[in-house]
């Protein structure tokens, strides 16, 4: 099986927002939760860098590790999933997250979370593939059409890819020595210790 | 089970650091402005703009799980750049899209804007039914009654003031077939008064460039970028405006390891990619092009072999450099000359090298001189005519290209043919309609081939004193068709303009900033609203940046009752009495004109810029086989049955008939190749000798050319004096021989028959002849370029020497930009108001930006107006970053309340506002003024609210791009 993951190339990101509302397109997300964002560093000067962030679909994924109703689970292709019957919005795993991956949404005036919601890598959820019901809770099940996420098949730059883990290190090392610098391979230390060497 | 994380990475990554502060430290401009809508849930945000009791919204279209999905393609709203968006239809709904692999210009890719589309059509915040202002309440009407009601108060207009009171406000949001019609209605009522959005964006470009080599349009593609090896974007952002063509740009930068140099006031998110960047003066583009040009002379890194073969004049420019050394460009633009020095040497030595512009160098009153300096630069270097060169000049709207060639300008009939007599006479004979039937329809001979109001200028025509415009009277209405308000400088004069109208119709997919602006103004009636569809919602053509044709579909019908371009269109001819003559050879079903009868009518009359080959059924085949066409050459190969040998959307000039199959031009003037293969030399406009100069080219002509020198453009008598007339059919003699006394005289341009093109490229030959460039261009106010200091300049020390052009009468009214000019050094304004002003493009809006701010997912990512402060700039004035501030204008009291965003990006001195924001108006909120929902998501005040006078004596472009202004904390 193959080993998804996510590689944004950081010299490629033009912070154009197009994973965030390929995204909310895809799966329909409300206002004011963001399963994928880009995020900017050194903004309006020399060195500015943006790299687009969701869930990484971790090895060991530290949000599994600290849920208390063990509501995560991984696909044969290592995609991090969650039910949201299981869930009961208590936030540890926003906490345990490295990257700010998990979003709640409000659901009363005194700020208590609704059930948690993330990047599915576009693969659903514990619900039948490809029906309403998991549409209404998960989005849209590309992967079990065969298709990738669309944040990365929309990407202006195709500075996010997404796919094999092999197959975007390929890519990217290819880039790399193409260019003859590289700004590493944003959070894959984190998701999935290891790195991309070239 | 808890996993423990291995020891000594126990604290957080700096990634999590950043995203952990985002709720309390403001990182960048959007975690800053929208903190709330990020991982605390952002629902609060939802609360603040009144959208209901707090749940989760309902699903816009869900995939219907078992229904079968429908494939359509169209092409992207949102830019030039052309990115073939790809729907999914279930059941006539848009329930999914899908990354368009087949396109060569995007390859599956979008950018925000693009990603987004298909909210359109769901929109709830669409204008959904015709409206109307009955004693200031906005009600409900009938298609009808809205037709009829506006009809007659036109019709009444026209009695007591003329044609040409009635304004003509059309769109580059139409399709070509829609901007088709519009034109031609404006014509068939009898006025010069209609333009269109390229006044404000590219109308320097188009002068300034036209002027120099024969057409104003980007010369090669998005995609021929990655040839280059030498790119600088000099006034543009693609990043943000264009964010697809830096996958051609990047990607060609990292193969070719090539220079990507970047020339702005503002650091931008292009420039945050750059090998180099150069922080300019605003509006010192001519000084620092100069700059460059003197190092390139001084050391000799001109291209001498093009510019003897391919250039007129030069000889002059180089005299000129004189006046512009190292210490002198230093002291206007603020630019070290070593700086200079490194990256001319770059442009004129490391080739094939681009200059690539938008906005930045157009939107001045010295528009047309900087695209003039900068096509003499790219002449200078030879870069021009060859794959990887020329000026890339990045449009802005989906059909801007298109909707200027077919001259929704009020400067010309269609495809650049002018206003002269002959002009009207070949539209009159393509239209099948009398010459003196058009002429009954204008006021006069005289005003009817001079040029109309252009649209920056149109509330001027409506306030000024009736003597000092020349025509019968006023404007006292205005039909605007997709034109935002709020994107046109000076928005306190045009307030007062609008409350001053008779008549004010809105056609478009939203109420715009017009409708809250008139309310404002204190408008109680005589202003209509009708609902547009989208371009999703209907068919048609359109032209990307490179010239490129591509015909898209009808995604889904629309949802309430929207009507498309073409039936307001018809339905408003056939009030005026005017569609039996206007639609004569276009077949109409229902009340809808069927665009590809549209197109052919275009087709036969569009010589003169090569939209004669590019029939519906050639353009529908393009979409079909798009992933036949090269990545870089964008040719299909020879060998397909369908496409063979074309290059991608068969880009302007695609000359002759569609039957002859000549392949369109991917890039401009490259003499590389058979003109059958898209070569071409540079276009003999200019006439054939100057000062005892020929103007044709000298021992340069295209590839397999029968005539090895320059020669003129081709009418019958040159083709009588070489003997080619001969190879004419006798078909098409015949119609030859109906056009006109003097047969002699038919060209080119003018032949119907299309035997004039075909035979002259039957030999290899040009049909607009083969002249050179001009880099002196003797027609225009400043024939070289000169430095002229903006209206409103922080540099009053340079004003004397360095003044804008004196006074004069232009389009009908009265240009006193150098009264203004005196007038604020004489008052000081520049001490009052010592910031200077610029404004730019967001990535998430385009244009006026009430369609992308309605956009639930764009929205979200913009949520406030804002203006971009340097930090010293904001210490002097004790204003913190995310604060609330005023920023007031040199002219009419001006103000706006919008927050602001304290960053390096630009320089000290200098702020920046984007131009997409309106519906606040002087600190106050407008959401009131517009129907009952319908109004934007998001509201904020608009730059053009604090813009000033200033127009650019060839077009009246305005000037947004460099004003005064002061900022205090509100």
């Amino acid at each position: 099986m193959a080993r998804m993951k996510f590689l944004c190339d950081a010299d490629r990101c033009i912070e154009c927002n197009a994973c965030v509302t390929a995204c909310k397109n895809e799966h329909d997300v409300p206002w004011g939760i963001n399963r994928r964002r880009v995020v900017t560093i050194n903004d309006g000067k020399p060195g500015e860098r943006s790299v687009s962030m969701a869930c990484m679909h971790c090895t060991d994924a530290p949000c599994a590790a600290v849920c208390p109703v063990d509501c995560f689970y991984t696909t044969a292709d290592a995609v991090v999933l969650h039910s949201k019957d299981l869930c009961i919005g208590c936030g540890y795993c926003f906490y345990a997250c490295p990257f700010g991956a998990p979003q709640y949404p409000r659901v009363g005036n005194f700020g208590s979370r609704g059930k948690m919601d993330k990047c599915t890598f576009c693969a659903g959820g514990p619900e039948q593939d490809s029906t309403e019901v998991e549409y209404a809770k998960y989005g849209a099940n590309r992967l079990a059409e065969g298709k990738l996420p669309l944040c990365a098949e929309m990407c202006s730059t195709k500075s996010l890819l997404a796919g094999d883990g092999e197959i975007i290190a390929a890519i990217y090392k290819e880039r790399v020595i193409q260019r003859g610098y590289g700004s590493g391979a944003w959070g894959w230390q984190t998701a999935y210790r290891e790195t991309i060497t070239v | 089970m808890l996993t423990k994380r291995k020891s000594g990475q126990a604290g957080r990554t700096r990634l999590q650091t950043l995203m952990g502060a985002v709720s309390s430290v403001p990182l960048d401009r959007r975690t800053f402005l929208r903190r709330s809508g990020l991982a605390v849930g952002g629902m609060a945000a939802v609360g603040a703009f009144h959208l209901g009791t707090i749940k989760k919204a309902e699903a816009i279209s869900p995939p219907q799980p078992g229904v079968p999905i429908e494939l359509r393609k169209s092409i992207c709203t949102h830019c030039a750049v052309g990115c073939t968006v790809t729907a999914e239809v279930q059941n006539g709904v848009w329930t999914g899209q899908e990354p368009s692999w087949d396109s060569p210009i995007n390859r599956g890719s979008h950018c925000a804007k693009g990603a987004s589309v298909r909210e359109l059509v769901h929109s709830d915040r669409r204008l959904k039914y015709p409206m109307k202002l009955v004693s200031g309440q906005w009600e409900r009407i009938s298609w009808d009654d809205a037709i009829n009601g506006i009809g007659d108060k036109l019709r009444e207009i026209r009695e007591k003031s003329g044609p040409d009171s009635v304004y003509w406000m059309g769109s580059a949001k139409f399709s070509n077939e829609g901007t088709y019609l519009f034109r031609k209605l404006a014509a068939f009522w009898g006025t010069n008064n209609q333009d269109h959005q390229a006044r404000i964006c590219h109308s320097t470009t188009v002068s300034g460039v036209a002027n120099t080599w024969g057409y104003g349009a980007m010369t090669n593609s998005f995609n021929d970028i990655r040839n280059a090896k030498t790119m600088i974007i000099m006034g543009g952002n693609p990043a943000e405006a264009h964010p697809i063509s830096l996958q051609h740009l990047l990607e060609g930068k990292e193969l070719n390891h090539a220079n990507f140099i970047v020339i702005d006031p503002r650091f931008t998110r292009t420039a945050a990619h750059a090998t180099d960047y150069v922080r300019i003066r605003s509006g010192t583009d001519i000084a620092v092009l100069w700059g460059m040009l003197w190092h390139i002379f001084e050391n000799g890194w001109e291209d001498k072999e093009f510019i003897a073969q391919r250039v007129y004049g030069m000889d002059e420019i180089r005299k000129e450099m004189a006046k512009y050394p190292p210490e002198e460009v230093e002291r206007i633009s603020g630019v070290p000359g070593e700086q200079l020095k490194r990256v001319a040497e770059m442009f004129a030595t490391q080739k094939p090298a681009t200059l690539i512009w938008c906005m930045g160098q157009t939107q001045h009153t010295v528009g047309t001189a900087n695209v003039r300096a900068s096509c003499i630069l790219c002449l200078a270097t030879g870069n021009v005519g060859k794959p990887g060169t020329g000026a890339n000049i990045f449009r802005g709207h989906d059909n801007v290209q298109g909707a200027t060639d077919i001259g929704l300008d009020v400067t010309t009939l269609p495809f650049y043919y002018g206003l002269t007599e002959g002009a009207w006479n070949h539209w009159a004979r393509v239209w099948e309609v009398e010459y003196d039937y058009l002429l009954s329809r204008f006021d006069s001979k005289e005003i009817m081939e001079a040029p109309g109001i252009p649209l920056t200028r149109w509330f001027d025509a409506v306030s000024l004193p009736k003597e000092q415009i020349a025509q019968r009277d006023n404007l006292r209405a205005m039909f605007v068709q997709g034109h935002a308000s709020n994107s046109i400088t000076r928005i306190p004069e045009s307030v007062k303009g609008l409350a001053k109208l008779d008549l004010l119709v809105i056609a478009d997919p939203h109420p715009t900033t017009w409708a809250s602006l008139a309310v404002q103004g204190g408008r109680k009636d005589n202003t209509f609203l009708l609902p547009v569809c989208t371009q999703f919602e209907t068919s048609g053509s359109r032209v990307a940046s490179n010239r490129s044709i591509q015909w898209g579909e009808q995604i889904v019908k629309p949802s309430f009752e929207q009507k498309d371009d073409y039936q307001v269109i018809y339905r408003l001819a056939q009030k005026l009495g005017l569609a039996e003559r206007m639609f004569k050879n276009i077949a109409v079903e229902g009340d809808r004109p069927v665009p590809e009868d549209v197109l052919r009518e275009m087709n036969r009359g569009s010589w003169s810029t090569g939209y004669c080959g590019q029939s519906p059924e050639r353009l529908k085949a393009h979409m079909k086989n798009q992933r036949k066409f090269d990545l870089v050459t964008l040719r299909a190969p020879k060998d397909d049955p369908e496409v063979g040998g074309d290059y991608y959307g068969l880009p302007w000039p695609c000359w002759g008939k569609p039957e002859l199959r000549h392949p369109g031009t991917a890039n401009l003037y490259n003499t590389g190749l058979h003109v059958m293969d898209g070569g071409s030399p540079f276009r003999a406009r200019f006439g054939v000798e100057r000062n005892g100069q020929t103007l044709l080219a000298e021992g340069s002509y295209t590839e397999g050319s029968e005539l090895t020198d320059g020669y003129p453009e081709f009418t019958m008598a040159v083709l009588k004096k070489l003997g080619w007339d001969k190879d004419l059919t006798a078909e098409e003699l015949g119609v030859i021989q109906k056009i006109g006394s003097d047969i002699d005289k038919v060209s080119w341009s003018t032949d119907l028959s299309g035997g004039i093109q075909r035979v002259v490229l039957s030999h290899g030959c040009h049909p607009y002849g083969n002249g050179k460039a001009r880099a002196v261009a003797w027609n225009l106010p400043d024939p070289i370029p000169v430095h002229r200091e903006p209206i409103y300049t922080p540099r009053v020390d340079l004003v004397e020497k360095y003044p804008t052009l004196p006074d004069a009468i232009q389009f009908r009214l009265p240009n006193i930009g150098f009264s203004v000019q005196k007038a604020a050094v004489d008052k000081g304004v520049a001490k009052a108001f010592p910031l200077i002003l610029t404004s730019g493009r967001l990535v998430e809006y385009e244009g006026g930006g009430e369609e992308t701010r309605s956009n639930r997912w764009l929205a979200e990512l913009q949520q406030e107006m804002f203006v971009e402060i340097n930090p010293a700039d904001a210490a002097e004035r004790g204003i913190s970053d995310g604060a609330w501030v005023w920023v007031t204008g040199a002219e009419s009291n001006s103000k706006a309340k919008v927050r602001a965003l304290v960053t390096q990006r630009v320089g000290k001195g200098v702020t920046f506002m984007p131009f997409h924001f309106g519906g606040w108006f002087q600190g106050e909120d407008l959401r009131q003024n517009y129907p009952q929902g319908t109004d934007p998501i998001v509201l904020g005040e608009s730059a053009n609210s604090i813009t000033t006078y200033g127009y650019d004596p060839v077009t009246n472009m305005q000037e947004p791009k460099v004003t005064l202004c002061q900022v205090m904390a509100a």
